[in-house]
């Protein structure tokens, strides 16, 4: 089988630069050929000559998950633009601005003939920083979408002052500890910020500044947030399967995100996965490095998520 | 083919594709392919009526080829000098089409059907979601169109409301058993939906490790065989209830999905196509087996096979752009 092809969706609420970044990312000089699915009522004028028109209709699962979703549309259109290979190496999905982001993360993990073709590769969130404040407090939808970004743009940072800027990072910290988080004038990144990111390589997760893992839950009273956690040591498997799989269960509904780097007991390779709600992907990648320390660090992002509840199960999983 | 360990690989004649098969079929007795870079091969012509467009979806019958493109445009083959445009949607992928009696046609495009009799005179209706799948009932002009959360029953003739089954989740294909008495649909979640049409009973085939994406009925409308399992899982329509109650047969067991299956128009044979590229002939009665083609890694799945008006050749076509036409001893 011949390499997945990476897939990049782009989110953002609305006006926070979207279209300027993807217009951005076409007319680099990278040789590259994207397939482009937009909104077929999103705005126009975008320079590429693969564009699909998407509708982006979310089916529930009929599986007896009430909060796995997948987009309908994006699984006919990847399976149409697999057919003919060759025509572009990379596909880029750019939602509306009032887009939940994890019907669209959830069809690359639920349906088969997506994930047997294409992977996420990373979800990217375009941030106004003028008006951030203003839709995280109306707009549960920006929040969804910072929560599920791998990389975040904050964008029009020429609009706010130094310290209104430090605040929205904060802001965006406070709800994803581990995205990457570039801050830019009319959405100018270079383009290796955002292609080419494998969001499956959660190196960046262990890179979580530590002071951040106890910043989190203190200042900003937005409903969603971050839970950081690194353990020392190794984790046994048949103590931490269990309890992810059944709190993934119970809690599916309000996690939003999550993802890890295990160190299981006797286990030369690292155990990583992630998950969007009730769906957890998880598998052994590449061994331990000799002068790696052996330790495990996960990530949860979600709604009403209990910090100390999640601490001490996770530590009752040590080996 | 009595004896299983017989192979019919050497009357396999290899047809060069060169492109992902999205159909395979004769044409006028000629072997036909679909090609998902917009070519479409009718014996030595090669035509190409979506220009450098893809071509996402096609069908035919052993007088006509319905072509629908990313291009929006909808063709109708019937040799390889007459091709004619039976519809235009502006860019928009044709999502499906579908054969009907007395040469009428139907494609969609997201929620937009279209429905075209012999005559050329063409009806619309919009679906409540996408219509994804699209069958003609076998007699009549009656058109079931597969979408989320059920299917719906749409006689493009009349004003009526089209009839509305429900069943949640998403709807894929569609396919009337040939006397009309029930419909099936494959869906999203890996599992098959039937109702009897008479009175709405509903029937659940499940049990697939996969998508279920081709569908065939047996010569004598008695069975259906279908894709999506490591083996063609066949269901039995017979009875009054159909295979509600009954196991169905599986054949062609091996370590690797079923990728599309076809019935031999005259014996209870099915020919039966992997996602390795192997194809193998399998008869109902005693699940005697013949290898048609060997696995090949390069290949990719076979997308799809069709037998001749006789069944004397068998054609099939791989997502690789492998093909070639079985002809039998």
């Amino acid at each position: 089988m011949s390499e997945k092809i990476p897939v990049t969706v782009l989110t953002g609420y609305l006006g926070a630069g979207k279209t300027t970044l993807l217009n951005r990312i076409l007319t680099e000089p990278h040789g590259k050929k994207f397939a482009v699915i937009v909104n077929e009522f999103g705005e126009i004028g975008i320079d590429n000559d693969l564009v699909v028109g998407a509708d982006e209709e979310v089916f529930e699962m009929n599986n007896g998950c009430i909060c796995c979703t997948v987009r309908g549309d994006l699984i006919r259109i990847i399976e149409g633009l697999m057919k003919r290979k060759g025509k572009f190496d990379a596909i880029i999905v750019e939602t509306t601005g009032l887009a939940d982001p994890a019907p669209v993360a959830q069809t690359f993990f639920v349906d088969e003939d997506v994930s047997s073709k294409a992977r996420l590769d990373a979800v990217v969130t375009v941030v106004d920083a003028r008006w951030l404040k203003e839709q995280l407090h109306d707009a549960p939808e920006a929040k969804n979408q910072i929560a599920f970004a791998d990389v975040i743009i904050i964008n029009k940072t020429d609009l706010v002052k130094p310290e209104e800027l430090a605040d929205v990072e904060r802001q965006v910290r406070a709800i994803n500890a581990y995205a990457t988080i570039h801050k830019t004038v009319k959405s100018s990144v270079p383009l290796d910020a955002v292609l080419g990111k494998n969001a499956f390589d959660l190196d960046r997760i262990l890179d979580i500044a530590p002071e951040f893992l106890e910043d989190v839950h203190v200042h900003h009273d937005t409903s969603v947030k971050s839970i950081a956690l690194n353990i020392p040591g190794d984790i046994d498997p048949d103590k931490f399967m269990p309890w992810i799989s059944e709190f993934t269960q119970k809690e599916g509904p309000n996690i939003l995100r999550c993802k890890g780097i295990l160190s299981f007991k006797n286990e030369p390779k690292r155990f990583v996965f992630q998950g969007v709600h009730m769906i957890l992907d998880g598998d052994l990648q590449r061994e331990w490095k000799p002068d790696e320390v052996r330790q495990s660090k996960m990530v949860f992002i979600g709604h009403k998520l209990d910090r100390s509840a999640i601490e001490k199960a996770v530590e009752a999983c040590r080996a | 083919m009595n004896d299983a360990s017989q192979s019919l690989t050497t009357r396999v004649e290899p047809l060069k594709a060169g492109a992902h098969v999205i159909h395979a079929g004769f044409l006028n007795d000629e072997p036909l392919l679909a090609l998902a870079d917009g070519r479409v091969l009718v014996g030595e012509q090669t035509l190409t009526p979506h220009g450098e467009n893809a071509i996402l979806v096609a069908t035919s019958d052993p007088a006509r080829l319905v072509t629908g493109g990313d291009d929006g445009k909808v063709f109708s083959i019937t040799s390889s000098d007459t091709v004619d445009q039976l519809g235009d949607e502006k860019g928009r992928w044709i999502d499906a089409v579908a054969l009907g009696p007395s040469r009428s046609v139907a494609w969609s495009t997201g929620k937009k059907v279209i429905a075209r009799d012999g005559k050329g005179q063409t009806k619309e209706w919009t679906a409540p979601s996408t219509a994804q799948g699209l069958a003609f009932t076998p007699k009549g002009y009656r058109l079931g169109i597969a979408h989320y959360n059920g299917a719906s029953f749409w006689f493009p003739n009349t004003e009526g409301k089209p009839e509305f089954r429900e069943w949640k989740g998403s709807h894929l294909d569609i396919t009337f058993s040939l006397d009309g008495r029930f419909v099936v649909t494959s869906m999203q979640e890996n599992t098959l939906h039937g109702w009897r049409l008479a009175d709405g009973k509903d029937m659940r085939m499940s049990g697939y490790p996969s998508k279920t994406r081709s569908l065939s009925w047996s010569h004598d409308g008695y069975w259906l065989a279908t894709s999506g399992a490591d083996a063609a899982v066949i269901w039995p329509f017979k009875d009054k209830d159909g295979p509600m109650g009954k196991a169905p047969r599986e054949c062609g067991v091996r370590h690797a999905k079923v990728s599309s299956v076809s019935f031999h128009p005259r014996a209870l044979v099915v020919a039966i196509g992997y996602e390795d590229g192997c194809i193998l002939l399998c008869r109902l009665t005693d699940a005697a087996e013949l290898l048609v083609r060997a696995a090949h890694k390069d290949d990719g799945k076979i997308t799809s096979m069709a037998w001749d008006k006789t069944g004397a050749r068998m054609i099939f076509g791989s997502e690789n752009g492998s093909a070639g036409v079985l002809t039998l001893p």
